[in-house]
């Protein structure tokens, strides 16, 4: 495993990203289903094939890569999903330059929440993939300020992610379609916390893979 | 400079029928559907709003962009994000309830407002009191 994360880890990590959301793909439509229109595992798969098959050729560095991500998803998503995961790619490539260390990859999970919150103006609290991105960037901090790898700061990322994305659960929505459900909206995991839990997930094991 | 309006909709059916209700009442105003995803479907396009954007800023007009859902407005706002600040200037979002918004923005750019008039009239706050 090696210390510092190059441009080969990035393409592992969409690539392994746009697997498991595919393999996903009818358990997020199912929780969309349940609060919002139904297509968000369908939106993360088209969306993911297209990035990778724009990634067949490489790219010059994990800077180059966010950036594909960002402008594929942003063109092909055309759900909620493509302008927020869009957003956030294209603010994590713009915090990223050269290979990722630990506090290259709390750069990355901060542009990532913080072009979230920009585009969707939601907070922690509202059942959104905020509740997963920003106790993610909390537990990637703490492991760059404790002297741990950047694969150690994606892996605690991903499971403070997952436990965010479980919190999600009983809380009522108060953003997006989701919120004209009211109190219906409760007892329902937020999907797009669920997609971020995976995408943070195949990053940490892209990390520990290179 | 005349106004042109830009109609984001999650329906290609639901743009194109705002443009043609619109249209009933400002028959010289520039108005462009953006409506559905590239494929087809239930959605929006970064590309479709972005297109008739350029188009509109290409042939001289002012742009005004109303939209149907939150979702819809986070593709807006992701296309403006790429424009200048000059452009910004030319460019606007017009935050109000489509159907009537459309129809108060277009007849507002129909008699000679300019591109802040019709983006107030588009959010058409005092049909609400």
């Amino acid at each position: 495993m090696s210390d510092t994360l190059s441009v080969a880890w990035a393409l592992a990590w969409i690539r392994g990203a746009q697997a498991v959301l595919a393999e996903n793909r009818e358990t997020l439509n199912d929780l969309d289903r349940a609060i919002g229109d139904g297509d968000h595992g369908e939106n993360m798969d088209r969306g993911m094939k297209a990035v990778v098959g724009k990634l067949a050729d490489g790219a010059e560095d994990v800077q180059g890569v966010l950036k594909v991500v960002a402008s594929t998803l942003m063109s092909v998503v055309g759900g909620a999903a493509g302008p927020l995961y869009g957003t956030a790619f294209l603010r994590a490539a713009k915090a990223t330059e050269g290979d990722v260390d630990a506090d290259g990859a709390v750069a990355i999970v901060a542009g990532a929440l913080e072009g979230i919150v920009a585009r969707g103006k939601a907070t922690t609290g509202e059942k959104t993939m905020v509740d997963s991105w920003s106790p993610a960037l909390d537990a990637a901090k703490a492991v760059a300020e404790s002297g741990g790898t950047a694969a150690e700061a994606f892996r605690a990322a991903a499971e403070a992610a997952s436990k965010g994305s479980d919190d999600t659960i009983p809380l009522r929505a108060s953003k997006g379609r989701a919120s004209y459900l009211g109190e219906r909206s409760m007892g329902h995991r937020d999907p797009g916390s669920l997609s971020t839990t995976l995408i943070l997930k195949a990053a940490a094991d892209a990390a520990e893979a290179a | 400079m005349s106004v042109a309006l830009v109609i984001v909709s999650h329906s290609a059916q639901l743009a194109d029928g705002v443009v043609e209700l619109a249209a009933q009442m400002a028959r010289n105003v520039e108005l462009r559907a953006a409506g559905g995803t590239d494929d087809g479907r239930i959605g929006t396009s970064f590309d479709k709003v972005n297109d008739a954007v350029t188009e509109l800023r290409a042939a001289g007009h002012d742009v005004a962009i109303l939209t149907d859902l939150g979702s819809a407005t986070m593709t807006v706002e992701s296309v403006l994000d790429f424009l200048d600040e000059e452009e910004l200037e030319h460019v606007k979002f017009s935050d109000g309830p489509l159907v009537e918004g459309a129809v108060a923005a277009a007849v507002t750019a129909q008699v000679g407002g300019d591109l802040d008039a019709v983006v107030a009239a588009g959010r058409a706050r005092e049909l609400f009191g």
